[in-house]
């Protein structure tokens, strides 16, 4: 009965196995990006970026049809246009970060939106943006899984530097000049990590499997490794029960890993060790010193 | 005696307007200088031109034989985000960049380092806990500890002991004088006028130029502090270019 429920769909269909290594690969790259964005207080930035995305995607659907390649390609050259400009247009003058990039996905949105009602509607184009992991063919799912392996090998390169820039930028200056790159190499993961959800989960909803493990790790653990590592596993929980829910239900793929996600998210709101509610409304009586 | 920092008529400031204006000067090896002056003389924009944060308007930032990667600076707390998740021992880790840089681990040698300075600064037993979780003073100690880590030749304070207590203060003073007694040149910005009297020999008084600069007791005069409030002007949008640039660029 269990096995029915929560392995059998695995062994018994293909494309749900396809689903299943879609979704780790995505935690494995979107998740520790996911902190960082919450730490930096940027969780909305992730959400910006996924809308400045859409031009780059209706691009290169305009050009070659529903190809994931061209896609993916218009994807990151809008959202890496958007992200720098903003990053730059913040490090250059007065506007912060927030303020430059709403300027500038707004821009952009515009545009893809622009660009989307000229070419009149379209379902297969709907059904890109909204995702669909349960459609992952060989290509899209090497194209997650090399984006996922070059946002680890990444991060790893840039880390101490990202580290130090969160705390204290004004030290990394002092010492160093790879602030500015490691911020826009950063930038540059949380654009490839959000093309990478845009195929599986689509552009409105990628961003999700980024913050809530995010948000759910940060009631569980005081220190960034931590953090890190607890995003990633409960994305990757998200994503397995988010896809026999699917599969049991009738709720489509994409918002069923985003909701299961949520409830382990409230659930951690509630019984997370780190300030959690319950912690806070029974926190025992207080210590010696 | 060699100079270790020469300001050739600098002019640091934000969108043209002059924080700091037309300064000139050496700051000698070895020297332990205050750096007071008014709310809005200049001195953290003077701080943040010599660790090269803030690119001169005009003039020159000599090193004399350093770069500004030799220069440790000790900023003000309000720069630090204290809610991220890193423990003492990481943070002051930092220190050791010029070392480590991005990737060098951390050896015994490294660990023993990080766990003197902050013995040094008397913060044992507080390397696991997170910096959000320190006391304005036991920051204010964790800084020096960084500082004291990055083992720098030319070493800048900027209002070290805002707000710290009495016995910090005492603490922290101690090893400024250690520092100064090793030979290295100490720059802090103060406002604490009986402690720069107490604790340093030399003054530079600022109010976006120098009013003043020598030996303490020379430049703390009440004439000189009264001048130095009164040059304080307002920063003023409707200023027009200055006129000493002026003149130059025309006899150039």
């Amino acid at each position: 009965m269990l096995y029915d429920a929560l392995i059998a769909p695995f062994i018994d269909f293909e494309f749900m196995r396809r689903a299943l290594a879609g979704v780790i690969a995505l935690a494995l790259g979107g998740a520790p990006i996911g902190v960082f964005l919450m730490l930096r207080r940027m969780s909305l930035v992730g959400d910006a970026m996924a809308h400045a995305i859409l031009p780059g995607a209706a691009i290169g659907f305009l050009f070659s049809g529903l190809n994931l390649f061209a896609m993916t390609f218009g994807g990151l050259i809008a959202g890496f246009s958007v992200a720098l400009l903003a990053g730059l247009v913040s490090r250059v003058t007065v506007i912060k970060e927030d303020a430059s990039l709403a300027a500038f996905y707004l821009v952009s949105l515009a545009v893809g939106v622009t660009i989307v009602s000229m070419r009149g509607t379209n379902i297969d184009l709907l059904h890109v943006l909204f995702g669909n992991i349960l459609a992952l063919d060989d290509q899209t799912l090497l194209v997650i899984a090399f984006n996922a392996t070059i946002t680890l090998l990444v991060m790893a390169v840039i880390y101490r530097p990202l580290v130090i820039e969160c705390v204290d930028p004004v030290f990394l200056r002092t010492v160093s000049r790879a602030g500015a790159p490691a911020h826009l190499a950063f930038l540059a993961l949380v654009v490839i990590n959000l093309v990478n959800g845009f195929h599986a989960l689509g552009t409105l909803l990628a961003v999700g499997l980024m913050i809530l493990p995010a948000g759910i790790a940060r009631f569980w653990s005081r220190d960034i490794t931590g953090m890190m590592v607890i995003s990633v596993v409960s994305a990757m929980i998200s994503g397995y029960g988010g896809l026999v829910l699917s599969f049991q239900t009738k709720v489509p793929s994409g918002p069923a890993v985003i909701l299961v996600a949520a409830v382990l998210y409230i659930f951690s709101l509630f019984f997370g060790t780190v300030s959690g509610l319950l912690r806070q409304l029974f926190p025992g009586r207080h210590l010696e010193a | 005696m060699t100079a270790r920092l020469t300001f050739r008529d600098i002019t640091l400031g934000y969108d043209r307007h002059p924080a700091v204006h037309h300064l000139s000067g050496e700051v000698t090896q070895g020297t332990l200088l205050a750096v007071v002056g008014p709310n809005g003389a200049g001195k953290s924009t003077l701080f943040r031109g010599i660790v090269g944060i803030l690119k001169p308007l005009a003039g020159q930032i000599g090193y004399g034989g350093i770069t500004q990667r030799d220069i440790a600076y000790l900023p003000q707390s309000v720069d630090i985000d204290r809610s991220f998740p890193i423990s003492v021992f990481d943070f002051v880790g930092t220190g050791l960049w010029r070392s480590t840089g991005m990737f060098g681990g951390l050896g015994r040698k490294a660990r023993d380092q990080i766990a003197q300075a902050l013995a040094a600064v008397g913060l044992n037993g507080f390397e696991n806990r997170s910096i959000g979780t320190l006391s304005g003073g036991q920051m204010q100690r964790m800084l020096f500890a960084r500082v004291l880590l990055q083992d720098a030749d030319v070493i800048v304070l900027y209002e070290p002991f805002n707000a710290i207590d009495a016995k910090t203060t005492l603490d922290l003073i101690a090893l400024v004088q250690r520092w100064h007694g090793e030979g290295r040149t100490v720059l802090a910005a103060l406002h604490d006028m009986e402690m720069v009297r107490a604790h340093f020999p030399e003054t530079l008084l600022l109010a976006r130029g120098a009013v003043a600069w020598g030996p303490t007791p020379d430049v703390l005069t009440l004439d000189n502090l009264a001048e130095a409030r009164r040059m304080c002007e307002a920063f003023d949008d409707t200023a027009g270019a200055c006129a000493a640039d002026h003149e130059r660029s025309q006899a150039a």
